[in-house]
């Protein structure tokens, strides 16, 4: 596929990256380019320059944070999550989930940092994001600033990310038990529904992914239903089996966070 | 135009190329190896799977420039020295193709499991390959070949 024509920068630092992205309104940050890439092919999205954000070897550290939480920068792989120790102790759910996005090349190429940005309502990390409440560590012209997970996801590909801004980490904060569960097209296929749960001093905290433009926070599964009213219908499943699903998802999610 | 370099089966490539070209269009019509293959072109099929810096890829979810600096693998390079390697030998031994055209992808992700996993579980080759589609076998002898490639 030929793409529209765009220019390329790869920049070496985040500031000339930020630079990068202040310099042309309809530039666009490339992470690991696996959902980006397509959706210029098909023309969904034409940015006039692909910032590439490869060399920025900062965005990619994960490590433990001072109070037993976790700090992944934003260029982290979903196959680099699934062998980072830190991740395996502090996390061990986020590896379990980013171990079934799609397959071994995409996992070896998408990042942390694009699924959530990327702001797809039938992405893994999203839900997860929110019921573990991340926080997102955004830089810009202006500055840093830190968006809660609740505020960060605005609308199906919109997020809190405003033009000329970059997420360059992500906090997940210590503590909880934590629970995931999806129903998918195939194995490890785009989700139909899809529900991460935590638990916290005996409280649940449920976020369904899939049924609503941004995640959709519940306390219990009986809470679903009505929480749910706009779930899509699509050849998957109607917008009452889409919630049958979530409601299901919520259940098994919660069952393996207690 | 932007100037790339990179090592392509061993070899040093140096390019100028348009920002918008793909990888797997690069590889294919200005370096004319025509083993890795355009399936789907959206990411799902993964025939033109190619290892860059010994990592399986898509290669149409790259683009060429993101491949400057990089040590590129192709089907090319499994038969270098004109002997096809113990892989692509057991694809042959076990029947693992039919009309062939997601072959090249899958030796590419076989090699890539075989040198990370060198004895899988079926399980482990199954999952290895799921980026992979075969129309064609059921795969039921992909995942023969490959363990046969394993045993050797």
């Amino acid at each position: 596929m030929l793409l529209r024509e765009v220019q390329y920068a790869r920049p070496g630092s985040v500031e000339e990256a930020l630079q990068a992205l202040a310099a042309h309104e309809g530039a666009r940050a490339l992470a690991g380019g696996q959902t980006l890439l397509n959706v210029m092919k098909a023309r969904a999205a034409s940015p006039d320059v692909l910032v590439d954000l490869r060399d920025l070897e900062e965005l990619r550290g994960v490590a433990r944070t001072q109070d037993g939480g976790l700090r992944i920068g934003a260029m982290a792989t979903y196959a680099q999550l699934m062998r980072e120790p830190a991740v395996g102790e502090a996390r061990p759910i986020l590896a379990e989930v980013v171990a079934q996005i799609a397959d071994v090349q995409v996992r070896n190429r998408g990042t942390i940092g694009g699924n959530v940005c990327s702001s797809d309502p039938t992405n893994h990390l999203p839900p997860l994001a929110v019921a573990q409440r991340w926080t997102m560590h955004a830089a810009g012209p202006a500055g840093e600033r830190d968006v809660a997970a609740d505020e960060f996801f605005l609308g199906v590909y919109f997020t809190a990310i405003g033009p000329g801004e970059l997420l360059t980490a992500i906090t997940i904060p210590p503590g909880g038990s934590d629970g995931f569960a999806s129903v998918t097209l195939g194995v490890d296929g785009t989700c139909i529904a899809n529900a991460a749960a935590q638990v916290r001093d005996g409280q649940a905290r449920i976020a369904l992914g899939c049924v609503g433009a941004v995640p959709v926070v519940v306390s219990s599964p009986d809470e679903v239903r009505a929480a749910a009213p706009d779930a899509p219908a699509d050849v998957h499943a109607s917008a009452d089996y889409r919630r049958h699903l979530a409601e299901v998802c919520a259940r098994r999610a919660l069952e393996q966070a207690s | 135009m932007i100037t790339v370099r990179f090592e392509l089966n061993g070899e040093a490539v140096e390019r100028e190329v348009d920002p918008r070209r793909l990888l797997v269009h690069f590889i294919r019509d200005d370096l004319d190896l025509t083993g890795t293959h355009v399936g789907c072109d959206t990411g799902n099929c993964g025939a033109c799977t190619v290892l860059v810096d010994g990592e399986a890829v898509k290669s149409c979810m790259l683009l060429a420039v993101q491949a400057d600096g990089t040590r590129v693998e192709t089907v090319e390079g499994l038969a270098a020295n004109g002997e096809s390697s113990p892989l692509q030998q057991a694809f042959s031994a076990a029947h693992a193709l039919q009309c062939g055209y997601c072959t090249p992808g899958m030796l590419m992700s076989a090699t890539y499991l075989l040198r990370n996993n060198p004895e899988p579980t079926e399980r482990e080759i199954r999952k290895g390959i799921q980026g992979n589609i075969c129309r064609c076998t059921g795969y039921v002898n992909i995942v023969e070949a490959i363990q046969e490639a394993a045993r050797k």
